[in-house]
């Protein structure tokens, strides 16, 4: 350990700091007092609040991704295949990757500054002083809720970028609406489906856990406050794509 | 006779290499303001961190009410942070919330609610005990920076502690807000007996507050006596401060 860079040896030690209180928000998370109130709250304000931002990106890259596939789909002759194409695509991969990361960004940061802003401010303590145990209601709540409201976004977002890609398909050519959906769902599998939905879950207590651990513990005032933001941010991101590898190999090995 | 409510004892708390507390021994009586007094730096939060239990020191022993807060669980600390109070120098209100809601928060934590019109009066006298019952649906950041010290102190108020400790409530406000503090913890005294630790080095504060001065000085108590007697120390540590 003593040789290692630096770089290397800060790495490891956040690592093992982010498992530890990961390990912590299972133990904390499960026994009584729950925050149900609190819980609640944090699923309208960090699920329903990012569904206009969530919404209208799924709804762009569903347009713009159809619109850039034809060019080549033209070429090859194929442009029929183009709804199975999008469909597969943003089922598996681009709208749980694209929902986790608008997330990450959106409500990653948030959760970094709120916590990085209530330590620098004592109302972390504070809490603590009036008998509540702040890693129940503060970790706990805001993790959970960002597990539960990934998934859901990210079904949400899927029907809103077919509904654009739909566009995207009708501003070339004229496909009926219940047409270009048979050709989406006639293609997709549940193998398609199921791996895609589960990984969601991770890429949402990714997002809680990171952004909550840097609020947590951030230091050094405003500037802290500041840090604590960027780092969940660039940390969860980093995350979900780590997250998602290994959900494709593990998908992959049961499509073989 | 005397009525010990608090001890410190041997208390010994470091940061790396930076020894905070050494040896540091205290007592507080029933019904006494105690100030301690040191320069910024000197441990003087961090002692009464300790005493609440935000920050576990390297040795020693804390009795507060007569139970050793160092042998305690997480539940029975919590059970007796409800009879101590903390005023917290930044006033950490919660920003989220009302003022309302501020206040709801440690009742509503603690259980002690057995109706909606029980939590409405508590509220109600505590944000009388410091005249700001028109600020009830307010946010924090509405607030003047006296008005949330305010606050915050009918935060501490309103599970009526018996002991309060005040983490320098006079730092940062003009002389009219701070002499409006010192009479709020005079005041609170009066009325419902607390006693307290207020940690300040805002002599004004200190003079007209205490009933007894600790100075803390390279981590241990060095002198207790009440304003006049610590004014007579001819001691080029203790001195400035009185001058």
């Amino acid at each position: 350990m003593m040789n290692l860079p630096v770089g290397i040896q800060s790495f490891l030690k956040e690592t093992g700091e982010i498992s530890r209180f990961s390990w912590r928000f299972f133990k904390e998370g499960f026994s009584p007092r729950f925050e149900l109130s609190e819980f609640i709250r944090q699923c309208f304000v960090l699920g329903y609040k990012s569904l206009p931002l969530v919404g209208l990106t799924a709804f762009i890259i569903g347009l713009v991704l159809t619109m850039q596939l034809r060019p080549t789909m033209e070429y090859y002759g194929v442009e029929v295949q183009i709804p199975a194409m999008v469909g597969v695509a943003i089922f598996r991969e681009i709208g749980p990757i694209l929902t986790a990361l608008i997330f990450a960004g959106k409500i990653g940061s948030s959760i970094g500054a709120e916590l990085g802003s209530m330590k620098v401010t004592e109302q972390i303590d504070a809490m603590e002083v009036s008998g509540t145990n702040p890693f129940k209601y503060l970790v706990v709540t805001r993790t959970l809720a960002t597990t539960l409201m990934l998934p859901i976004l990210t079904i949400i977002a899927d029907a809103i970028a077919l509904i654009g890609a739909y566009l995207g398909e009708n501003i070339y050519d004229t496909l009926p609406f219940n047409l270009f959906f048979r050709k989406v769902f006639l293609n997709l599998a549940y193998i398609d489906l199921i791996p895609a939905f589960i990984k969601t879950f991770f890429f949402g207590f990714a997002v809680g856990i990171i952004g909550c651990f840097k609020g947590y513990f951030t230091d050094k005032g405003t500037e802290g406050v500041g840090k604590a933001a960027n780092s969940s941010v660039v940390v969860s991101s980093v995350m979900i794509f780590l997250i998602d590898l290994v959900a494709v190999q593990i998908a992959d090995l049961f499509q073989r | 006779m005397k009525d010990t409510i608090l001890r410190i004892s041997h208390l010994y708390k470091s940061f790396g290499s930076n020894q905070v507390l050494a040896d540091f021994n205290l007592e507080l009586q029933k019904g006494e303001n105690l100030v301690v007094l040191g320069k910024s730096g000197s441990g003087k939060s961090v002692l009464i961190k300790c005493v609440i239990g935000l920050i576990e020191p390297d040795e020693g022993s804390i009795e507060v009410l007569g139970q050793d807060i160092l042998a305690m669980d997480h539940e029975e600390l919590d059970r007796l942070r409800v009879r101590v109070g903390f005023l917290f120098q930044s006033n950490a209100l919660y920003d989220s919330m009302t003022v309302r809601e501020n206040l709801e928060f440690p009742l509503r934590r603690r259980y002690i609610r057995n109706s909606d019109t029980d939590c409405d009066a508590l509220v109600m006298e505590a944000l009388a005990n410091v005249g700001l019952e028109h600020t009830i649906d307010m946010m924090p950041v509405e607030l003047s920076g006296g008005m949330r010290k305010r606050i915050a102190l009918a935060r501490t108020l309103i599970l009526k502690p018996d002991i309060i400790l005040y983490d320098e409530p006079t730092t940062g406000l003009d002389p009219i807000t701070s002499l409006e503090i010192i009479s709020l913890i005079n005041m609170i005294r009066e009325k419902y007996g607390t006693s307290s630790i207020i940690i300040s080095h805002d002599m004004r504060c200190v003079k007209l507050t205490a009933d007894r001065i600790a100075v803390l000085l390279d981590g241990r108590c060095f002198a207790t006596g009440n304003y006049e007697q610590l004014s007579q120390i001819h001691d080029d540590r203790i001195h400035p401060f009185f001058n």
